[in-house]
């Protein structure tokens, strides 16, 4: 079986990726924790694409439910079709919808399931998927029918820790943290992005954003992708190393920091701080 | 072996069960984790842990189990005779450097003294110029400047991985004694939802509507029913001034997520305890109060009560008529607690005070006892546990850590 190993546009640490090949090895669901922004969602479509598997993406709101994943029955169609005098309305499998998991079941070949954020809806949606999880099979009552997967899907689920996941659950699952990468790991990743910049600018860039990350009190603090973005406004206005350092205390701040912080207070404390650190010198 | 470690991990309180130590041990058995200790540390946490609060605790109990292995490989260095590393020493050196070392008395020499100071040292040292240690000019140790030294064990400073990731305890910051956002107080304060339908049928009930419409022939018969909502009713009381100021962004915390969380939600002040009358609003608290029997007539013992405080005080101010600090009380405070507590079943008092700080303090025992044992630490745990209390039909005792 081929291995996980990051791919060409996503750098995955010596630990994540024998989380993902442990959960391929033993076709146990593995779900994903992290800062915002460390590249959780990102994961399965990089295993999908390594491995060239299918992938089938479930995003979950704070509405969803799971029977939606397995399938639903379109009542209110067969319902109107009937008043309507339409002959389908006699068999009751013209009005079954297929959710997700019908879908990465029925897949010809082994595929990547993504369930997106499952902290976001009902505290009880973890355990009405046990069964699924656990047998890959599921009943549809309306059609007397046992679904059953050809291949157990490589199943990535992320969270935000919005809510506490039941136990029952979580035995299920492996579970992996991602850690906020560290200063190597982050050029490497910059570089996956961004081949030709600037090795100076880089350097500069990455200074300055751990700065800013060490500020005390943000309520958000900058993630990787809010790096990539800001690197890409950089690139895109070509400035020069040198402005990221500047001693001149009006430019103190770094050029274009809105990409950065993300919400006003964080940017009124960070231009305070940074204007106490001058003021100071 | 590793039937012990699984023991270990419960006996430190990490939630693991059978079905996850077996899934370990199908995993090292497909060979996952084959080459070395960090891997196999890696597979152990990702099959037997699932919140990254237990990371540290985890750490922890890794360290502690899996150090006897190491300090036998250690053991097993140490018989390793000295002519070993001799011979190997003296492939590695150039002649320039050999002649250095005949310079210090030769090699029984160097190794003698070694021996010496490895009896004489006790610590780790660093820099300075006798010691065994790392940086320094002493002829032993590693990274130093000294032509004529011996390096003892590796270069731990250029080398990442010299600590062990488990030692490192990176994770510490997640164990769940740390101070909270709102956020966090959310989630925990949703521990207590029930939902109910309750109000005007503004819903459309599909199950309903088609179950009645098949009893129908098949004619069209829609059935609505109210909106799901959260119907606990949560009565807040907050100790405001002195003592508490230090506090205050914990509490401002904790009382904005509530506001959120909870649509009944009616909150009051008081100052150190409580005594006839409460208030609503700090600005105008000597002309609004409110009494406290009055509190007990509007809100019936339904309600959730959630009493935040740091109990710290003087005995007096409990137990003595006429002892707050700021006015004359008929009756104790006890009294007026004992009162409160009777009306409301469930009723909990949250401490910003570290739990381990309770027992400096004989007022916090006093009011603890005075609601039977429901004090709770304002960490995420205890918020957790005094949620899961206020859920139970009775309080009897407190839940255990």
């Amino acid at each position: 079986m081929s291995r996980f190993t990051g791919t060409s546009r996503y750098i995955a640490t010596a630990d994540l990726e024998m989380a993902v090949n442990a959960a391929v090895t033993l076709g146990r669901p593995l779900l994903i924790k992290g800062e915002p922004g460390t590249g959780k969602t990102q994961l399965a479509l990089e295993v999908a694409t390594a491995l060239e598997r299918p992938i089938f993406e479930w995003h979950v709101k704070s509405t969803s439910k799971a029977q939606q994943g397995l399938y639903e029955y379109d009542a209110v169609s067969r319902l109107r079709d009937s008043q309507l005098g339409d002959p389908r309305v006699a068999d009751i499998s013209h009005y079954i919808v297929r959710g997700k998991l019908w879908e990465a079941f029925e897949s010809d070949t082994q595929p990547v399931l993504l369930i997106d954020e499952i902290d976001k809806a009902d505290i009880e949606f973890p355990n009405d998927l046990l069964r699924e999880l656990d047998r890959m099979e599921f009943y549809v009552y309306e059609t007397r029918q046992l679904i059953r997967a050809r291949h157990r899907p490589i199943i990535i689920i992320t969270s935000n820790n919005e809510k506490e996941l039941p136990d029952a659950f979580l035995r299920r699952c492996f579970f992996h943290y991602i850690r906020f990468p560290d200063q190597e790991t982050m050029q490497q990743i910059v570089e996956v992005h961004y081949p030709n910049l600037k090795q100076t600018l880089l350097a500069e860039a990455l200074r300055a954003f751990y700065e800013v990350r060490e500020t005390p009190g943000l309520k958000k603090k900058p993630s990787t992708s809010e790096l990539l973005d800001w690197i890409k406004l950089l690139v895109a206005e070509d400035l020069p190393p040198e402005a990221l350092r500047s001693d001149d205390p009006k430019k103190a701040i770094p050029p274009l920091y809105g990409a950065l912080l993300k919400n006003e207070q964080d940017v009124h404390l960070f231009e305070q701080l940074v204007f106490l650190s001058r003021r100071a010198r | 072996m590793l039937v012990r470690f699984f023991y270990e991990l419960r006996e430190a309180g990490i939630p693991v069960s059978l079905t996850e130590f077996l899934a370990l041990l199908g995993a090292l058995q497909q060979g996952v984790s084959a080459q070395g200790a960090e891997r196999f540390y890696w597979l152990a946490r990702l099959s037997l842990i699932k919140d990254e609060r237990f990371f540290d605790r985890f750490d922890r109990v890794f360290a502690a189990h899996f150090a006897g292995a190491e300090r036998a490989f250690e053991k097993w260095a140490a018989e390793i005779p000295p002519e070993w590393l001799q011979a190997r020493m003296q492939q590695q050196l150039t002649e320039e450097e050999r002649r250095k070392v005949q310079a210090l008395g030769g090699w029984e020499k160097l190794l003698e003294t070694l021996k010496q100071r490895l009896a004489e040292q006790k610590e780790r040292h660093q820099g300075g110029n006798k010691w065994i240690g790392t940086g320094g000019t002493s002829p032993f140790g590693s990274g130093g400047y000294n032509p004529e030294g011996i390096r003892i064990g590796e270069a731990g400073a250029r080398q990442r991985r010299a600590v062990k990731v488990w030692e490192a305890r990176e994770y510490r910051n997640f164990d769940d004694q740390r101070e909270l956002g709102t956020r966090q107080f959310k989630i925990a304060l949703r521990g207590l939802r029930k939902f109910a339908r309750q109000g005007a049928a503004d819903e459309l009930d599909l199950d309903g509507t088609i179950e009645a419409t098949a009893r129908n022939a098949g004619w069209l018969d829609l059935k609505l029913r109210p909106e799901r909502r959260n119907a606990v009713k949560v009565l807040l009381l907050l100790d405001v001034g002195g003592s508490m100021d230090e506090h205050v962004r914990g509490v401002e915390a904790l009382f904005s997520a509530a506001r959120s969380e909870f649509r009944h939600l009616e909150s009051f002040y008081f100052h150190n305890f409580i005594y006839e009358y409460l208030w609503k609003d700090n600005r105008r608290r000597q002309r609004e109060r409110s009494s406290t029997l009055e509190l007990m007539r509007r809100f019936n013992s339904d309600y959730r009560v959630i009493i935040v405080g740091d109990a710290s005080m003087s005995p007096y101010e409990i137990l003595q008529p006429g002892g707050s600090v700021e006015h004359w009380n008929e009756e104790s405070g006890e009294v007026w607690l004992k009162r409160v507590s009777a009306h409301f079943p469930h009723l909990i008092w949250l401490n910003p005070l570290p739990q381990a700080r309770w027992d400096w303090t004989p007022s916090v025992g006093m009011t603890r006892s005075l609601v039977h044992e429901q004090m709770y630490p304002l960490s995420l745990e205890g918020l957790e546990r005094a949620m899961r209390a206020l859920r139970r039909p009775t309080l009897s005792q407190p839940l255990p850590v």
